[in-house]
């Protein structure tokens, strides 16, 4: 009975194709809406973790000066980090897998007749560990190399594709602002940052070397310190500030003059806000899905009043209120559904469009599709019962004379 | 004595309050047999379309007594007289009422659909049905295809296909010329004799009532005469 009338909704939206597929459309926007919506939002979601986790597991950012407050005014001198407190963390912070100094600054390199700018860091093998950089060929700085300011570096994948190409850039000199370097090793590609940035396009180089040959100065930027496993970061965090007050011998009554980044909170706050901006988009998209279910309300009630004589015969010759009642009812879930399927496979394409042209990942969910599917068949029923019922009432008689 | 198929007693039928009372039938006493073929025939307004509509299981009389085959018809719920309506009554309307866009067959096959008869059986029955009443090789055309006379040949093979024991007619012939009316009654007058089928029909022409053995007449809701038709017997 149930897939003879399925049959019979079939053959009903068959014959009226241009208004069904009319109907459909609203349904079809909405679904796909929110598919694309939630696809693409997952995407970016999966899209930041990533990047975070590759900014260093458990990573933690001392910087000098405290965090700037918004509209207090210009910010006052500020005294830098230096060796002292890199010493003062490396002696006494327990729970730390690295401590790593690391200044900064972009500076032109060149390598023949190429060159490129790159984002150069002053570091020690400390680094590699905290921001979670592999070395894939070549080897880690000497203890002598950092301790002496040796002219050698490690090259980022970019920076070696600008120069080497393919071929080995081990032993070869690059200058390097005006210090010409020797080439010791390679570092893994990580790819774009989120926010758009090359991270391979970088030299790393002895802490030393970077302060008296670029940064003219002997100002330490950043610590990066990265937690063990087992202590968490807002422990480790606290830690760091008694050490560094300790050895920087700032009065109880004083605030710090430095301040610590717990990157893994940056990352929780990240990825929660946008999952909550998947969220409120699929919320913005569920609206036009249920715009779509009033189109199927408005359709379906036409179909009953259109159909009303139809519906008099069929009372007439033994149809039972069920009957009329599951005969629109199945019309407007089929309809929906229909609606709901098309509607999945335009997300998606839309969605897999978006992660290629945005290069964030294709992460289609299983459970927003089954979602959709059930949600557009529920809108079916639900927009489609109160006109099958209508039908079903009617007066086989009243119907009959009705023309 | 067999207790009539038909058969009702005083029955009223009244629409409206107050000044607007109106009374379609007041206090109607009626009995048909099985195997009668019966012509009922008045002025519009007389009755004759809510008698129908009563006896056809559509409507309930608003007083007195209803019986069908037995039951009590004029007291049952709207999907008992669906039910009733779908197992022992087929219909026949003036203006055919076919599904649009629907084959003869699939026409055909719509009463015993909601009896829940397998779908092969169905097919079988459509197509013994539709060989009855004359209509071999149209069964894959739809009403639009059809002539008017054709499209009351599907209509009554759909009335038939159930096997029903009554057989209402609402002016078979209103929408048709002479020679397809005396087509069409000459049907009827088959089924009547060969398959005992009971067939009450609504007319207001006096020779398509002369295909009946029996006219009754309504006048301002009540039962004026009551004739056995003699040539035609």
């Amino acid at each position: 009975m149930l897939f003879e009338t399925v049959k019979l909704a079939l053959r009903s939206v068959r014959r009226n194709a241009l208004r069904s597929f009319l109907t459909l459309l609203g349904i079809v926007i909405g679904v796909a809406a929110v598919i694309a919506m939630i696809t693409i939002g997952s995407g970016t979601t999966e899209k930041v973790k990533g990047d975070i986790s590759k900014l260093g597991s458990n990573l933690l950012v001392v910087r000098p000066g405290r965090p700037p407050i918004p509209g207090s005014g210009p910010e006052p001198v500020v005294r830098q980090l230096d060796e002292k407190d890199v010493n003062a963390l490396v002696r006494h912070l327990e729970g730390a897998r690295a401590v790593a100094p690391a200044s900064q600054k972009t500076v032109r390199i060149v390598y023949g007749t190429e060159s490129l700018a790159a984002s150069v860091t002053g570091t020690d093998n400390g680094y590699f560990v905290a921001r979670d950089w592999k070395i894939v060929s070549g080897r880690e700085f000497s203890e002598s190399e950092l301790r002496g300011g040796a002219a050698i570096c490690i090259i980022g994948s970019t920076v070696r594709q600008q120069f080497f190409g393919s071929g080995d850039p081990e032993g070869s000199s690059i200058r390097v602002g005006r210090v010409s370097c020797r080439v010791i090793g390679l570092l893994e590609s990580k790819g774009f940052s989120g926010f758009g940035q090359d991270q391979d396009n970088l030299v790393v180089m002895p802490l030393k070397t970077f302060q008296r040959r670029i940064g003219g100065n002997r100002d330490i930027q950043n610590i990066y310190v990265s937690a063990e496993d087992g202590t968490p970061t807002s422990e480790l965090q606290s830690r760091i500030e008694d050490v560094l007050r300790d050895a920087r011998r700032i009065p109880p009554d004083r605030d710090d003059d430095f301040g610590v980044r717990d990157m893994t909170q940056i990352a929780d706050a990240m990825t929660s806000a946008t999952t909550a901006m998947t969220g409120m988009l699929g919320a913005l998209a569920g609206v036009s899905l249920l715009v779509g279910g009033i189109g199927i309300m408005n359709i379906m009630l036409v179909s009953v009043t259109e159909r009303t004589r139809e519906i008099g015969i069929r009372l007439a010759i033994g149809a039972h209120e069920r009957h009329i009642l599951v005969q629109f009812l199945v019309e407007a879930t089929v309809l929906s559904l229909l609606g709901g399927l098309i509607g999945i496979a335009i997300g998606l394409t839309l969605a897999g469009i978006a992660s290629i042209v945005l290069q964030i990942p294709f992460v289609p969910s299983l459970l927003v599709i089954l979602l959709a599917v059930g949600f557009s068949a529920l809108i079916g029923m639900v927009f489609g019962f109160f006109p099958a019922l209508r039908g079903a009432r009617l007066d086989p008689i009243e119907a009959l004379r009705r023309e | 004595m067999e207790e009539p198929l038909i058969s009702f007693r005083d029955v009223w039928k009244i629409y409206g309050e107050g000044e607007a009372r109106v009374n379609a039938l007041a206090g109607i006493d009626l009995s048909i047999d099985r195997g009668e073929f019966v012509a009922i025939m008045g002025p519009s307004g007389s009755g004759k379309s809510t008698a129908m509509n009563i006896i056809g299981c559509l409507d309930t009389p608003s007083s007195g007594f209803y019986r069908f085959g037995g039951v009590d018809a004029g007291n049952l719920d709207r999907d008992r007289r669906a039910l009733l309506r779908n197992l022992y009554i087929g219909f026949v309307f003036q203006g055919y009422n076919l599904l649009p866009r629907t084959t003869a067959a699939e026409n055909v096959e719509l009463p015993l659909i909601y009896r829940g008869i397998a779908s092969a059986e169905r097919r079988e029955r459509a197509m013994l049905a539709l060989a009855q009443v004359g209509l071999k090789g149209r069964e894959r055309h739809t009403p639009a295809e059809l002539s008017g006379g054709q499209q009351q040949r599907v209509a009554i093979a759909r009335a038939i296909a159930s096997r029903p024991t009554l057989l209402v007619a609402d002016e078979p012939t209103g929408n048709l010329d002479t020679a397809r009316s005396h087509e069409i009654m000459g049907l009827l007058t088959d089924l009547n004799d060969k398959l005992g089928l009971t067939i009450i029909m609504v007319t207001h022409e006096a020779d398509v009532a002369a295909y009946a053995r029996r006219t009754v007449s309504f006048l301002d809701g009540r039962v004026a005469s009551d004739l056995t038709n003699l040539e035609a017997a």
